[in-house]
C-alpha cells in the first residue's frame, strides 16, 4: 500500500519534473545566462583568459544537466510527498484524498519553497561570494529544516484549535502559528547580502521570479498528479484493499 | 470555496501508522539523500569528490534556489 504510494509520488514528480523544466527553460535559463554574462564579463575586464575547458560545457549544464537535476528533484519531492499524504490522509484534514494532496501541495510549496525564499532567495551565478558557501548552505538548511518544523507546530496547534474553535478560526489561528514562528526564525537568522553594486538587477529579478515560478510549476504538478492518481487508486483498489486489510 | 458544503465523508483507507513509520524512514533518507545531492553536495560539504557532480547539475541547483557560486 505504501509502495504503491510512493511509486505514485515519483510518478507524479517525473511528470512535474518534466514540466518545470519547460518552465525553466523559457524563463529561467535566459536569466541565468544573465549571470553567466556578467561573470564573463568580470574574467575579461580582469584580464583572464580563458584558458582551461569547463568540467561540463554550457550546452550540457543548461539542457540534459537542468532536466536530471529536475528530475532527482521532482522525484525525491514526490516521493516524500506521497509518504506525507500517507500520514495526513483520513488523520490531519477531513478531506478526500484528492483535495489533501491539493492541501499539501500548497503548504509544501509556502512551507520549503517560499518561506525559505523570503528569507535566503535564489541567486544567480556570480551574484554571490564563493567563500560564504558555507554560511550560505548552512543558514539555508537551518531556515529550510525550521520552517518545516514551525509547520509542523502549527498543524499540531491548529488541529487541537479546530476541535475547540471551529474550522474557519482554528485553520486562521494554525497558520497564524507557523507565521509567527517563521517570523522569529528569520528575524534570528543572519542576514546575507552580497550582490555587486553592479550586478543587473533584471537579471537578478528575472531569475528570483523563474525559481518561484519553477517551483510553482513543480509543485502544482505533484500535488494535481499525484491526487489524480490517488483518487483513480482508491476507487479501484477498494475491494483489495479491504480484503488485505482483514486477511 | 464552499469547503463545510462539499467535504464528502471519506471512505478511503487510512494507511496504518506500523506500515507507514519503516517505508517513511527506509524511503524517506534516501530521497532526503537525493535532495541533498542535486541541491548541496561538492558545495560547501562534500560525500563525492571532485565537481563533477555539482557541475552536471549546476544549474538546476541555481534556478531550485539552493546556495551556489
Ligand atoms: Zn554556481
Amino acid at each position: 500500500m505504501v509502495r504503491t504510494l510512493l511509486v505514485r509520488g515519483m510518478l507524479a514528480g517525473v511528470v512535474a519534473a518534466l514540466l518545470a523544466f519547460v518552465f525553466a527553460w523559457f524563463f529561467g535559463e535566459p536569466a541565468l545566462d544573465g549571470g553567466i554574462a556578467y561573470e564573463d564579463a568580470l574574467s575579461t575586464a580582469a584580464g583572464e583568459t580563458d584558458g582551461e575547458a569547463p568540467l561540463v560545457s554550457r550546452g550540457t549544464q543548461s539542457t540534459i544537466g537542468l532536466l536530471v537535476a529536475l528530475l532527482i528533484y521532482g522525484v525525491a519531492v514526490g516521493g516524500i510527498f506521497a509518504l506525507v499524504h500517507g500520514g495526513a490522509q483520513g488523520r490531519l484534514f477531513r478531506l478526500a484524498p484528492r483535495a489533501t494532496a491539493g492541501v499539501l501541495a500548497l503548504i509544501g510549496y509556502v512551507v520549503v519553497v517560499l518561506v525559505p525564499f523570503l528569507k535566503y532567495p535564489s541567486n544567480p551565478p556570480a551574484s554571490s561570494v564563493d567563500d560564504t558557501i558555507g554560511l550560505r548552505s548552512g543558514t539555508f538548511v537551518i531556515m529550510l529544516l525550521l520552517s518545516v518544523v514551525a509547520a509542523i507546530v502549527a498543524v499540531a496547534v491548529g488541529q487541537r484549535l479546530v476541535a475547540r474553535i471551529g474550522t474557519w478560526n482554528g485553520v486562521l489561528a494554525g497558520a497564524a502559528v507557523y507565521v509567527v514562528i517563521a517570523g522569529i526564525v528569520a528575524a534570528l537568522l543572519p542576514v546575507v547580502s552580497e550582490t555587486p553594486a553592479d550586478f543587473p538587477a533584471v537579471v537578478l529579478y528575472n531569475f528570483r521570479v523563474a525559481t518561484l515560478g519553477i517551483h510553482a510549476v513543480l509543485w502544482a504538478a505533484v500535488g494535481l498528479l499525484f491526487g489524480l492518481l490517488v483518487s483513480r487508486g482508491t476507487r479501484s483498489a477498494e475491494r483489495p484493499t479491504v480484503g488485505a486489510g482483514a486477511g | 470555496m464552499a469547503l463545510g458544503a462539499s467535504v464528502p465523508t471519506v471512505s478511503a483507507p487510512v494507511v496504518p501508522v506500523r506500515e507507514l513509520v519503516p517505508w517513511a524512514v527506509f524511503a524517506g533518507v534516501i530521497l532526503l539523500a537525493l535532495l541533498y545531492l542535486v541541491g548541496m553536495d561538492q558545495g560547501a560539504t562534500s560525500v563525492f569528490s571532485g565537481s563533477m557532480l555539482h557541475e552536471f547539475v549546476h544549474d538546476g541547483r541555481h534556478l531550485l534556489g539552493f546556495p551556489c557560486h
